[in-house]
């Protein structure tokens, strides 16, 4: 079996193998996992407002994914993505609230301070990495928390002591009439097309210029890439900053689009955390981000219908995608695993 | 308020929050100290927050006076046991740490709730009967002490004691003993290690145990100390946190002690900072943020230089250079 072929049945595996984990949770629990299952079908595909919310919830998914993968394939590990999207989310709703302008430049305006606030948040920490040496997951963890905290103090304040921001202006809004007629009156807006453009400009930066082609020898191997002369910490501190833009533009869809505003929150939102779940599987390229959104924001929406329509806690679907990442992540004893049945196949 | 009130009010509700930080980061010392980075500890400490209410919830009548001590058993076993996937998929099957350590996080909240909305079929439990919450006491005599003994004896915690004594062994245990020695080899340099004979994974199956043991306990000890029932917002950052003094203490279990207690002052002044003269006219944010910042610039070698155990993160191959 060639390399190929197993790196792209890795996750296949891994998916197979979380949807039956997750059938014998629900038999064990004492659920109906057929009724379970579909119940999870017909919360994503079953009408077109299902449909429309489920392209919404992908929407998010998608820049976490590519802020995540972006700064994987520089040897960076972006678990700051949360953070960095809280602070877009909030940038997106001020600029959205706070100026009226023609929405040609509003609009505009309010996802470059989303993807500024994001790229700002990440560059501290690509700058602690390249100057102190300090590893950027524990650096991002603390980061985030201190992003939460940070954005909720702002929230107050901006609100006068209340919990959430003024509605952003229609000249900023995402919203769309028209795909919210398509599909039944969905919260479906038009963030997709910018997530879309974004993994455009992932694959672009990687593939298509000179700065990629450094950001990902610095990640294959960075001694290698010092002694060719490239700069390792100036790498290091880019290719945070990018990651940190997509995840601070992933924070403007729920700011200008899904919500329309930024409110006080008690946790994380999640999505940066699954985040990393969509970049592994999506094996940190584009077009891998797109399907890995594609599932788990599906995976997600569906779960919604679960309690209802099946009775079974959504949270279900939480276990079964920790499970997938497990596996994935594992993915070294699914190799040795194939590389042997491949083998007893050529003995035969 | 006058001054020495405000620290008789500060110092034991310090010691309450640091409490639950003091096992989790603990916990952290002995899993980072073996090589292996554990980020689970918050999924950890949610799944022991759960098996403590859980427990102390359904068995108070069998238990009684018993039953905050048998809740935290169930807890540092149900931890322990939970965080054998992160053991299996980051030692055995070499998964890089960190996603693993995430994905545990995601699991433990997932199940948590899952199971809470299936027993009690409402999104969290009902708060646990006050007499069988971990309760403060005062020690005889001790007390009586001028000033001390209403700084620290008046309103103990027994576990505020029991994590002490847990901070303290662990220094005992990684510093004196041979097993502590094996262990550090291995956090610093496992194939030297394996050259003398020690056994790398089982040093790192036994310390990921322990950290997931304790941070089962500290979850636990959280629940019934703190929230008094569990839902998916019990511990919020609780675990991230004790990482954060893991950290700012170095690696070191005393170290860890110390910064838990810091935090658990900042934590105190951000929830009640509010009815403190001085401190209320200090935006609460600073506090929250406080010991997330102190930690990055601990990191950034600003406040004395932290480093994690050379072989930290990296998953041990034999034979491999």
């Amino acid at each position: 079996m060639s390399n190929r072929v197993i790196n792209i049945l890795v996750p296949i595996i891994s998916i197979i193998i979380g949807l039956i984990v997750g059938a014998i949770v629900m038999v064990v629990s004492g659920y109906d996992p057929v009724q379970g299952y579909s119940a999870l079908w017909t919360g994503i595909f079953g009408d077109s407002y299902s449909i429309g919310n489920t392209i919404r919830q992908i929407t998010p998914y998608i820049l976490a994914g590519l802020a995540v993968a972006f700064a994987f394939r520089t040897g960076l590990f972006n678990i700051g993505v949360e953070g960095q999207l809280i602070l877009g989310w909030l940038a997106a709703a001020w600029v959205g609230s706070a100026f009226d302008l023609p929405k040609i430049i509003h609009l505009p305006l309010a996802l470059l301070a989303a993807a500024a606030a994001g790229a700002f948040w990440a560059f501290i920490a690509g700058f602690l990495k390249a100057k102190f040496k300090v590893h950027e997951v524990i650096a991002t963890i603390m980061l985030n928390y201190t992003a939460l905290y940070i954005a909720n103090a702002v929230i107050k304040n901006l609100s006068d002591g209340g919990f959430k921001t003024e509605r952003v202006h229609e000249s900023a809004s995402l919203r769309s009439p028209f795909l919210r007629e398509l599909t039944d009156n969905s919260s479906l807006h038009y963030g997709i097309i910018v997530a879309l453009l974004m993994v455009i400009v992932m694959w672009f930066i990687l593939e298509k210029t000179t700065r990629g082609y450094e950001l990902k020898a610095v990640g294959f191997n960075k001694h290698a890439a010092d002694y060719a002369g490239m700069s390792v910490n100036k790498n290091i501190i880019l290719a945070m900053t990018i990651s940190g833009m997509f995840a601070g533009l992933g924070g403007a869809m729920e700011a200008l689009g899904t919500f329309g505003n930024a409110s006080i929150k008690p946790g994380f939102t999640g999505i940066g955390f699954d985040g990393i779940a969509v970049a592994l599987l999506g094996a940190n390229t584009p077009l891998g981000v797109v399907f890995g959104a594609s599932l788990f924001g599906s995976l997600k929406y569906g779960a919604l219908n679960m309690p209802n329509a099946a009775g079974i806690p959504e949270e279900i679907v939480s276990i079964i995608i920790a499970l997938i990442i497990f596996f994935v992540a594992s993915g070294y004893i699914i190799r040795v695993a194939l590389q042997k049945l491949s083998k007893k196949k050529e003995g035969q | 308020m006058g001054f020495l009130e405000m620290l008789y009010f500060i110092i034991p509700s310090a010691i309450l929050y640091a409490t639950p930080l003091i096992f989790t980061a603990i916990g952290g010392v002995f899993s980072e100290r073996s090589g292996v980075v554990n980020i689970g500890l918050e999924g950890l400490m949610i799944v022991g927050a759960f098996v403590g209410i859980y427990v102390n919830l359904e068995y108070a009548s069998t238990f009684g006076s018993a039953t905050i001590w048998m809740a935290m058993l169930a807890a540092f076993i149900i931890g322990g046991i939970f965080s054998l996937l992160h053991a299996v998929a980051s030692i055995s099957f070499r998964a890089d740490q960190t996603v693993s350590g995430v994905a545990i996080n995601l699991l433990g909240l997932a199940v948590s709730v899952f199971l809470v909305k299936m027993i009690y079929d409402k999104g969290q439990t009902d708060m646990i009967d006050q007499t069988y919450a971990i309760n403060r006491f005062a020690i005889p005599y001790l007390e009586d002490i001028p000033f001390l003994g209403p700084l620290l004896f008046q309103n103990v915690y027994s576990t505020s004691i029991l994590a002490f004594a847990v901070a303290f062994g662990a220094w005992f245990i990684i510093y004196k003993t041979p097993f502590g020695l094996r262990l550090r080899a291995v956090g610093e340099h496992p194939m030297a290690a394996d050259t003398m004979g020690v056994n790398v994974n089982r040093m790192r199956y036994i310390a990921v145990v322990i950290s997931g043991a304790l941070g089962g306990l500290g979850g636990a000890v959280y629940a019934q100390s703190i929230a008094g029932n569990f839902s998916h917002a019990t511990i919020a950052g609780q675990g991230f946190m004790a990482i954060a003094a893991m950290i700012f203490g170095k690696w070191h279990p005393i170290g860890a002690l110390g910064a838990a207690l810091f935090f658990g002052v900042a934590q105190t002044l951000s929830v009640a900072g509010s009815t403190i003269p001085y401190v209320q006219d200090i935006p609460a944010v600073y506090l929250q943020i406080l010991p997330y910042v102190l930690t990055i610039l601990a990191l950034a070698g600003f406040i004395g230089k932290a480093n994690a155990p050379k072989a930290s993160g990296q998953p041990y191959i034999k034979g491999k250079r």
